[in-house]
């Protein structure tokens, strides 16, 4: 993603050093230096928690800047069963998954009967969706809670799956429906009059060759889903069904009573892990896969 | 090609629409219709009380007070933000010494790095932060007492002076790196010859910045003016997390927090949802009103 710096022609250069090359390095040295200071103030506070997940509870609230004298493990194992961390992770990949899953399925064919065919009330279908990205989710918290009891899917996987599911259909239709406009019709024109099916040639034909876009908004889902606060907090009163940000929060909450304070900063990495490693592996398509939607 | 046309749309539009009708569009439509009654939720009636609710929240003191910090909020984190990120991006994509149209050495290397408080899931930022700013084993005493500034040690979230901004320093902290890799891309976006016709013209590196660079972006900057913006209305999980009842004295609620608590701890559903249609009211009021001035300018093609 660096710009390959372009040489200027020898003339020009002669010319131009001479006056500038003081300036130009002491700016450049500040440059450095305030980048640094940023990248420092980015990682310290992860790499610091890293750390203290290793200390045992005397050591932690000694000098917050040294290293542990003896690296303690069994804080994550204490972290995983005994403050149920594990259970809460099971539960988020099995929500996560689930909905996620649902999502991509529902919402690419959403937007690829609104991309392909008009139909009376297509645009109102489209536009409502659109709407949907307009409101803070907290306004419909009130009813959705109700809602969701009145299903009998308070406090259920199956409950937090089709919720996540629906309040992530707005900006998934709104990306695929104009990715699947800017795809190639001409194969499935040609399957079309060799007798496939409508429904044979989306899932053969143009869903394989929407996996970029697929993989663009699956990412930025599943990022999303990962990081839900607000919808399972209302909604997911069971402690045992509880979500890993639900779990960490309560937990830290508790803290002042049960004082495991190194289960705890174990129980942060474990639930940071997953992230940083999907983003450490796919860091280009996650900065793209985010920022697209803001400059679409 | 309209072979098997009508199936296919009902068939691909039962399921969704169905889950997005129940899920989505109802509650929000309910929330309107629920701000005018006085529903304490577990009662079977809804009490119409017209526009009692939205009267009696502009006589809350408590209402105000997490107005003023929406307020606040929404003036300082996306102006931070931007600045920082703009500076930094800058820095990285212009900044090089081989010319004004070179980035830095390793400017792919401090754009990963930036990108990661971004990439925390907010419960995490917001533990994580509650440890940094703890009084007994924080990393941010120790850092002020081993550089000999022991003296301004803070309980941080405890004072109801620094609380706020303690709070919106995390939304910053996690903010600044989406927005250099935004504005990143936006600077890569812009064809190269106009810089160098700028050196050419003998443009300095501060002037191609003010004059060539930010003119263009004005529209980048705008998109995540309202984005911040938004974020800054909502700020909810973090909030909950670093501040579960609103702060010391109160001194760091905002609206959806109150909204939440008036709902789930007092039982007021119908007052709770009267600030969420405020706070809707408030957003899109902001995305509306950026848009608008956006639209008189002209802008450039390139």
């Amino acid at each position: 993603m660096t710009t390959p710096p372009t040489p200027p022609t020898p003339l020009r250069h002669t010319h131009h050093t001479r006056r500038t090359r003081p300036t130009a390095h002491l700016a450049t040295g500040v440059t450095h230096a305030l980048l640094a200071v940023w990248a420092l103030l980015s990682t310290v506070p992860l790499l610091w928690a890293l750390i203290s997940a290793f200390k045992d509870n005397r050591e932690l609230f000694g000098n917050p800047w040294r290293l542990p004298s003896a690296w303690h493990a069994d804080n994550f194992t204490r972290a995983w069963s005994k403050a149920s961390i594990g259970d809460y992770f099971v539960n988020t990949l099995v929500v996560v998954f689930g909905a996620l899953a649902l999502t991509m399925i529902l919402g690419s064919m959403v937007a690829y009967v609104l991309a392909r065919f008009t139909f009376p009330g297509s645009r109102l279908i489209y536009y409502t969706f659109v709407a949907g990205m307009a409101f803070p989710v907290v306004l419909a918290l009130v009813p959705l809670f109700f809602i969701v009891k009145s299903l009998g899917l308070l406090g259920s996987y199956q409950g937090l799956i089709l919720v996540y599911t629906a309040y992530a259909l707005p900006f998934t239709v709104f990306f695929l429906t104009s990715f699947f406009r800017t795809l190639p019709t001409a194969v499935a024109e040609a399957a079309l009059i060799d007798g496939a099916s409508q429904e044979a040639i989306f899932f053969r034909v143009m869903l394989p060759m929407a996996k970029p876009g697929l993989l663009s908004v699956g990412i930025f889902n599943f990022l999303g889903m990962w990081n839900q606060y607000l919808l399972p907090v209302a909604l997911n009163t069971d402690r045992d069904k509880y979500v890993l940000s639900q779990g960490l929060a309560s937990l830290s909450s508790q803290q002042g009573y049960e004082a495991d304070w190194s289960a705890l900063f174990a129980g942060l990495v474990i639930a940071a892990v997953p992230v940083i490693a999907l983003y450490l592996m796919l860091q280009r398509r996650i900065q793209a896969g985010l920022t697209v939607g803001m400059l679409k | 090609m309209n072979h098997g046309k009508t199936r296919i749309i009902l068939l691909f539009l039962a399921l969704p629409l169905t889950l997005y009708a129940v899920l989505v569009v109802s509650p929000y439509a309910q929330a309107f219709q629920i701000s005018l009654t006085s529903w304490s939720g577990f009662t079977a009636g809804k009490p119409f009380v017209g526009f009692d609710n939205f009267q009696r929240l502009f006589q809350d003191p408590d209402f105000w007070q997490a107005l003023a910090h929406n307020g606040l909020l929404l003036l300082v984190v996306p102006l931070v933000t931007i600045v920082l990120g703009l500076f930094f991006a800058a820095m990285l994509n212009v900044g090089g010494s081989g010319g004004k149209v070179a980035g830095v050495r390793g400017s792919a290397f401090y754009r990963r790095v930036y990108f990661l408080p971004h990439i925390l899931p907010v419960v995490i930022t917001a533990v994580l932060w509650q440890f940094i700013y703890n009084p007994q084993i924080g990393l941010l005493n120790g850092g002020l007492e081993a550089i000999g500034l022991g003296g301004l040690a803070h309980s941080w979230l405890g004072d109801p002076t620094v609380a706020l901004w303690a709070l919106i320093g995390v939304l910053v902290w996690a903010g600044v790196g989406f927005y250099v890799v935004l504005f990143s891309a936006a600077m890569q976006s812009i064809p190269k010859d106009i810089f160098e016709a700028a050196e050419l013209d003998g443009a300095g590196r501060f002037q191609t910045l003010t004059r060539i660079t930010l003119p263009l972006l004005r529209e980048t900057v705008q998109v995540a003016w309202i984005y911040l913006g938004i974020h800054a209305l909502d700020a909810f999980a973090l909030f909950m997390v670093l501040a579960p009842s609103g702060g010391p004295d109160n001194s760091t609620m905002v609206l959806s927090q109150y909204l939440y608590l008036s709902a789930f701890q007092k039982g007021h559903f119908g007052y709770a949802t009267a600030i969420g249609v405020l706070l809707s009211l408030l957003s899109l009021l902001m995305t509306a009103l950026t848009f608008g001035t956006s639209r008189k300018k002209t802008t450039i093609e390139f």
